[in-house]
Order: structure tokens, then sequence, then C-alpha cells
């Protein structure tokens, strides 16, 4: 609860350092900010937690483990921040203060304990977010990712509240533990607009994660909104849309899985395959990573099909290493367009030879992302079949495995472009900042991939 | 109030489920089929009060508060979802003197 109320405060706080033009104090007060929120949610550590408020919100070991992830990510997003809005704009206070906004939206997204909280959660992170997208007031493409974003996520949003307001009328309550003991105790004669409300929670949930059929909007939005606020929504945002839709399905519908396992399970194979071969005709990276990401969504529904007691550890981990790698992938996007001023595979021609340590931690993010053994992103893939394959769901592990190799393709253009293409370049410039979070994002990496026992018994 | 209560119940719970739903429809439909970014808009807030009309009558007919109560917080969401929105729809038009969602085709494959 400290957290939130911590990480709700400091935009005020910054708010008022905007005004009073300390815009120097901005990125320590916010660094610092978080350090105490994360170190408030470290101490609430523990196996007896109740849910507070009359049931809205519930602070137990998942809903810690997931602000920690959240938390961390924003800091490293928010260190490769340094110099990047004052391009933008004079008034940067605002800026931090819309991204912590999201960041108490995403805290109230992992730790709620009735629908009404979940709903409140996604739209605090969904309308800052719609900000976000669009902060550069004269570029297009900005524009045109702030509209789009905007229209659909309020779309999303109307199907969303359309299944919380049928499963309510079911079963005559918001809390999660009284709609799963609905299910319990009505085990033949179930509403059946509560049957609907569970697949329009489905269709609103998928368009926030960004899911297949309804990920139309992710590549565009990902392109047009700058860099580091992609790099925001692909994963932070990403992650907690992710833990929200786990806690309620374990929560509340564990007891339905016949119903709509096989629903989520179409979606997933449908979004392996628009994210992987989408992901292989693209020239700009950026639009890459936005593929990347759908596939990467896919690869994080398979903890929900295979609903479990390892599910909420198997997304903790994949979504620890899907998230830094990211942050290395999109600060080096950041760097090369800042230097080529184009977001194509071919502003990274030729980096191994002028920039040996950035194409070195590119490369490491790159191999984590395709899932190749020793890297943080392997132990994800591995956990995340291993529970499908506990529920003897071959042909899906047979699916994922043959879109993982799709993905080598297109992510190894990266590497090849960088070590094995020539160009005459500058060398790019890497800021200590820079240096500090991609190192240790990438050794992070590397010894989550070594070490998986670190992270993987958490929760 | 007791009154009130008695005039929702008259009405069967199915009708209101019904009625909501048709509402809900048209804003869906409106959505996809409409192209002025501002009719877009007014479709998402008929889903969003086809929504809290479904809400008070369930919440009438448990004799629940909550629901009722839920009714309040999307009113205020979908007021700052509409002060977001505007400023965007205005934002898009000092650009580019249009609000016809066609325009926004910049970002393709």
């Amino acid at each position: 609860m400290t957290t939130l109320i911590i990480i709700s405060v400091l935009p005020i706080v910054l708010l008022y350092l905007g005004l009073y033009k300390m815009q120097k104090a901005l990125l320590p007060v916010t660094i610092l900010g978080l350090l105490a929120a994360l170190v408030a949610a470290v101490m609430q550590w523990g196996d007896n937690a109740e849910p507070i408020y009359n049931g809205m919100l519930l602070f137990n070991n998942f809903s810690i483990a997931f602000s920690v992830v959240s938390i961390v990510s924003t800091i490293l997003i928010l260190l490769l921040s340094k110099g990047y809005f004052e391009k933008i704009s004079s008034h940067i206070a605002e800026y931090y203060a819309i991204i912590l906004f999201a960041l108490a939206g995403i805290i109230v997204m992992v730790s709620y304990h009735s629908l009404v909280m979940m709903f409140i959660g996604i739209e605090i992170m969904s309308v800052s977010l719609y900000i976000l997208a669009g902060i550069r007031k004269n570029d297009f493409a900005s524009n045109e990712a702030a509209l789009k974003y905007f229209l659909m996520g309020a779309f999303s949003t109307g199907f969303l509240l359309f299944g919380i307001t049928l499963i309510y009328g079911a079963s005559g309550s918001f809390d999660l533990d009284h709609i799963r003991d609905y299910v319990a105790l009505h085990p033949r004669d179930i509403d059946p607009i509560f049957f609907t409300g569970i697949l329009l929670i489905i269709v609103g949930m998928c368009f926030k994660v960004g899911a297949a059929p309804f990920h139309f909007w992710t590549p565009d939005v990902y392109e047009g909104a700058p860099s580091l606020i992609t790099l925001f929504m692909s994963t932070v945002v990403k992650v907690a849309g992710f833990a929200a839709f786990l806690r309620l399905f374990s929560a509340s519908f564990i007891l339905m899985t016949d119903f709509w396992a096989p629903v989520l399970m179409v979606i997933t194979i449908i979004t392996l395959f628009i994210g992987n071969i989408t992901a292989l005709y693209q020239q700009s990276f950026k639009r890459m990573m936005a593929f990347s990401s759908i596939s990467h969504a896919g690869y994080l529904l398979f903890a929900i099909v295979a609903i479990g007691a390892g599910s909420a550890n198997a997304i903790f981990v994949y979504a620890t290493a899907y998230s830094i790698a990211s942050i290395v992938a999109f600060g080096a996007l950041i760097l090369v367009r800042q230097q080529t001023g184009s977001d194509n595979f071919d502003g990274f021609n030729g980096m191994a030879k002028r920039n040996p340590f950035l194409a070195l931690v590119l490369t490491v993010a790159m191999l984590s992302l395709a899932g190749i053994p020793l890297t943080a992103g392997f132990i994800g893939k591995f956990y995340m079949f291993t529970g499908a394959l506990s529920q003897y769901k071959f042909w899906l592990v047979i699916i994922a495995v043959v879109n993982a190799i799709i993905s080598i393709f297109y992510y190894f253009r990266v590497i090849i472009a960088m070590y094995f293409r020539s160009a005459d370049r500058a060398e790019v410039e890497v800021p200590p900042y820079y240096k500090f979070v991609l190192g240790s994002a990438a050794l992070a990496t590397i010894v989550i991939g070594v070490y998986p026992s670190i992270i993987s018994a958490l929760i | 109030m007791e009154s009130l209560t008695n005039a929702i119940q008259a009405v069967p719970l199915n009708h209101y489920i019904i009625l909501s739903a048709l509402i809900f429809s048209i804003g869906v439909m409106g959505v996809l089929l409409r192209r002025n970014a501002i009719v877009i808009f007014m479709s998402v807030e008929l889903m969003l009060n086809s929504v809290n009309l479904l809400l008070t009558a369930f919440s009438v007919y448990r004799g629940d508060a909550a629901g009722q109560v839920f009714v309040f917080f999307i009113m205020a969401l979908a007021a700052a979802e509409v002060a977001v929105g505007l400023a965007i729809i205005v934002m898009i038009y000092r650009n580019t003197n249009s609000i016809d969602i066609n325009v926004l085709n910049r970002l393709k494959w």
C-alpha cells in the first residue's frame, strides 16, 4: 500500500518542481522516489496478505513481484530518458509525472481484488498512455499514434466494461473471491450472461495486451509513438496487462477452464503466427520490435491457456526476461536513431567495428528475445513450454517451437547487420547513463540465463 | 425512492439486458463504420452509457449498491477520457485541418 501512495504522490511533487523551474532535480527526485517505493514493496513480502479497503486491493506476493518488475523497468527506462524529453519541449516535468501516473495505475492493476479496481487501474494507465503517445505535438506520426491508441483503447474499454457488468449481473459481486464462489456453488446452472461476460472480458484484455486478432493498433502505435514511450508501452504496460489478465482468470474463472481455455488457445496460435511472420517482412527495426512484442504476447498467453500453480511464476520469469531485453534493444535504437535519423535495419550496419560494446549488448538482447540457451529468454520460454506440456498441450508447444525458429531469422538480421555488413560510419556516442543501463540489463540477461533459480522460485 | 425502485422493477430484467445490448451494438457499429473522429467518440460514449444503464438495472434488481457506485466511477473516467480524447483530436485538427480518420494512413506495413 505504501508503494502505491508513494507512486501517487511523487508525480504531484514533480509537477511542483516543474512549476518552480527545478529541471535538474526532476530525474534524481523521480529515481529516489521510485527506489523508496521499491523498498516499501519489498518490505511487504510475506505469506499472510489480507484484502484491504473492503476487499478492494490485495498486496500479496504476486502483486509485490510484479510491482517490483514494473518499478525496476521504469527506473531503467527513466535513466534512458536523460536528455530525451528536453528535445521535445521545455516543460519536461509533465512527462515524468504522466509516466509515474501510468505506473500508479499499473500498481493498481497488479494488486486489485475487485473488478472495480481492475477497471480503474487499467484506465489510469491507459489515459496516461494516450497522452504519452502524442507528446510530439508537431510530428504527424506521433499524432496518429495517439489518436489510434485513444480510439482503440476507449473501444476496448467498452468491451471490458460490458463484460464486467454481465459478470456482476450473474454473480452479484465485483469481488474476485465471490465470483469464484458463485461458480463453485452453481456447477450446473450458471447464468448464460456469465459466459458472455467472460468472452467480452477476453476481448477487452486481448485488446489491451495486443494479442491477435485484436492487435491491429499495436504496430502503428508502437511505430508512431516516441521510442522511449514505445519502450514503456511494450515492457511495463504489457507485463502489467498480463499480470492483470492472469490474476483475474486464476482467481475467479479457474473452475471454468473448459469454457475459455480453447478460445484463448486459438487466440494464442493466431497471435504467434501473425506476430512472427509479419515481423519477417519489416524494414524498420522499431516496427519489427512491435511485431515481436505481439509474438511475445502469444508466448505469454501460454501461461493463461495452461493455467495452474506455476503460471504466475512462468509469466514473471518471461516478463522479466522480455523487459530487460527490450530495454537494451530500444536503448540501442534511440542512440542509432539520434545518429542516422532512421529506424531501419540499415542504420545498424557495421556497428560492431565502431561500437563493440553497443553491438555486444544488443546481440545479447536479440539472443534473449529469440530464446537461445544461456540467456534469460530461453529460461522464460522453457517455463512456458513446461507448463503447457504438463497439461498435454503438445500441438501448442510444437507450433510455438516452429514460431521460435521463425523468430530467429528476424532477430539475427540485426546481428548480421552489425557484424557482417560493412558501412562507413562514425562512432555512435554512448552517454554514461546508457552504458550503465544497457550494460546492467545485458548482464542481468546472462546471469538469469545461467542461474535461473535466483528469480524462478519467487512466487 | 421506494416507488422508483418499484417502477424500475416493473420491467423484467431481460428487457434491460436486451436494450443495453442493442445500444452497445449501435455504439460498436458506429465505431466501426463512421469516419469522423468526433462521431466515433460519441459512439464510444454510447457504449459506456449502455453499460451504465445495465449496471443500474442489475443494482436495483439485486438491492446492492455496489453497481451504482461503479456507475459513478465509469462516469468520472469517461469524463477524463473525453478531456484527453478531445485534446488529441484538436491536436490532429491543427496539423491536418481535418478530423476524418482516413487521413490517418501514414503508418503502414
